[in-house]
């Protein structure tokens, strides 16, 4: 054992000291893959871990929504409505709620604006607004302050700020404006009895979806939208965007493909010569496979161990600052948060084998065609 | 005495194996350290019966994914470009195309 062990360290030796000949070449290479693993590593871990939290913050959001749509869009829900659900048996509670969307000139961002449900704990006086952590910041609000809104209809409305919502739930929160109903119906002159959308509860979860059924029965124009399907589009929204990803960053990864390959499979007339020369010394074909084995594996693995490492960091310790220009997009209010780390072990060794085992084995097959030639041929090229 | 290239390397790797072990600790920890930020994010989704990430902001259907229309996306022209750059990257949500697709196929007379 301990022979072979001094017959390896000997044969990385030689193979470390042969890739320091062609030093530029070799960092060069190192840079260029691990970068390719880092940008990788890094789209994985941040779209699973989104994914997550996704799912996570969301898995207590309404069990069914209820909308109903006229021509095909969203439209107010009318009195009696309400009344008519009531009468579905299973439907534990309803609540109609209020909220939607306003453009705010100054800022140049759209706000939600949402009246708490009765029961949530988060009531809202007359007058006064409670606002998300990112909208604050960005209009520089702190408790006391007032601020003026025109509404759609020309009306100046100015608010209190009672309160800013939790700096730590931004994800969710970023561009919430709370207000009492009274205010919610002035601003939006929405007539009493009317509400956006119905929240609905149920007593039996496996009920879920016969009520769903039952819905779009009783109220044809309606359209519930459950728990498990809010859940599901944010998992494709996620699973839509790593794949867009990859495919913006397949080019590169085809450039790098290439350049491996080429610098793997294809030998350089030095690397030929020392080859042969090995050979003529007495290197045995199998030692000469080992020492070539050795430069595949001790590239791709620092590559590999370096880009993710490097990856982690950027996601999880930097908060993602590569792509957050791409998740903002055109939106003025982008919230400030932290992803959990949520680290897929299988995602992990998949990444692993297609980085690592590609390199190394194509390191190992041209030189077992130019190992097993005759060492005169090979210096003769 | 001249150190052998295959210890350096050995100390290499045992170094960075040793930072890529402990991207798995420094996980767990931050996943206990963040988890009162999950909770509290969590907590406020319920209370208020909140829906959607308030990730994209910039127009109804990006804010709220989950809620739009089935032509929300769309408003201007069935075939009219993304107004926005999220808008490029995300699909109408599935369970939107699925629900039109069989209405689609339920319909006895050829359009």
């Amino acid at each position: 054992m301990k022979t072979w062990i001094e017959k390896q360290k000997a044969l990385i030796d030689f193979t470390l000291a042969s890739l320091a000949r062609r030093k530029i070449k070799n960092l060069g290479l190192l840079l260029v893959y691990t970068l390719i693993v880092f940008l990788l590593a890094s789209v994985m871990l941040f779209t699973h871990a989104l994914r997550k939290e996704a799912g996570k913050v969301l898995e207590n959001s309404p069990e069914v929504i209820v909308q109903r749509l006229v021509a095909g869009r969203h439209d107010l829900i009318p009195p009696g409505y309400l009344e008519k659900i009531g009468r579905i048996r299973g439907v534990q509670k309803k609540e109609g709620r209020l909220w939607g969307y306003y453009y705010d000139g100054v800022l140049k961002a759209n706000y939600t604006f949402m009246v708490p449900q009765p029961d949530a704990l988060m009531a809202v006086e007359s007058g006064k607004i409670a606002v998300g952590a990112t909208m604050a910041r960005m209009r520089g609000l702190v408790p006391g302050n007032t601020i003026s809104f025109r509404s759609y209809s020309g009306k100046l409305f100015s608010f209190e700020v009672s309160s800013v919502l939790p700096n730590k739930s931004e994800l969710v929160s970023a561009d919430l404006v709370l207000l009492s109903e009274a205010d919610f119906r002035a601003f939006f002159e929405l007539p009493p009895g009317y509400y956006n959308d119905i929240v609905l509860s149920v007593a039996n979860p496996l009920e879920v979806r016969n009520i769903a059924t039952k819905l779009s029965t009783l109220l044809p124009d309606s359209r519930p939208i459950l728990r498990e399907e809010v859940l599901r589009t944010y998992e494709s929204i996620f699973n839509w965007r790593e794949g867009i990803v990859l495919v913006l960053l397949s080019g590169a990864i085809l450039a790098f493909a290439i350049f491996a390959w080429e610098k793997a499979s294809g030998l350089s007339a030095e690397e030929k010569r020392e080859i042969g020369i090995l050979k003529a010394i007495g290197w045995e074909t199998g030692d000469v496979i080992k020492m070539k084995f050795w430069e595949g594996a001790l590239v791709s693995l620092a590559a590999f161990l370096l880009g993710y490492i490097a990856a982690y960091l950027h996601v999880f310790r930097f908060s993602s600052w590569l792509f957050e220009p791409v998740l903002k997009g055109w939106a003025v209010l982008y919230p400030r948060f932290e992803l959990t780390p949520e680290v897929d072990g299988f995602q992990v060794a998949t990444l692993f084998l297609f980085t690592v085992f590609p390199y190394a084995v194509a390191t190992i097959v041209p030189i077992w065609r130019a190992a097993i030639t005759d060492p005169d041929a090979v210096m003769r090229g | 005495m001249l150190v052998r290239l295959s210890h350096r390397a050995i100390a290499f790797f045992a170094i960075v194996l040793a930072l890529f072990c402990l991207t798995f600790v420094d996980a767990a920890y931050l996943r206990a350290a963040r988890a009162a930020a999950l909770a509290e994010s969590g907590v406020l989704a319920a209370r208020l019966g909140l829906t959607d990430l308030s990730l994209f902001t910039e127009a109804r259907y990006t804010r709220h994914p989950t809620q739009a229309d089935l032509h929300s996306a769309f408003q201007d022209h069935p075939m009219a470009f993304e107004h926005f750059p999220s808008g490029s990257l995300m699909p109408p949500p599935r369970m939107l195309t699925k629900e039109y697709e069989n209405l689609d196929r339920k319909t006895k007379s050829p359009d």
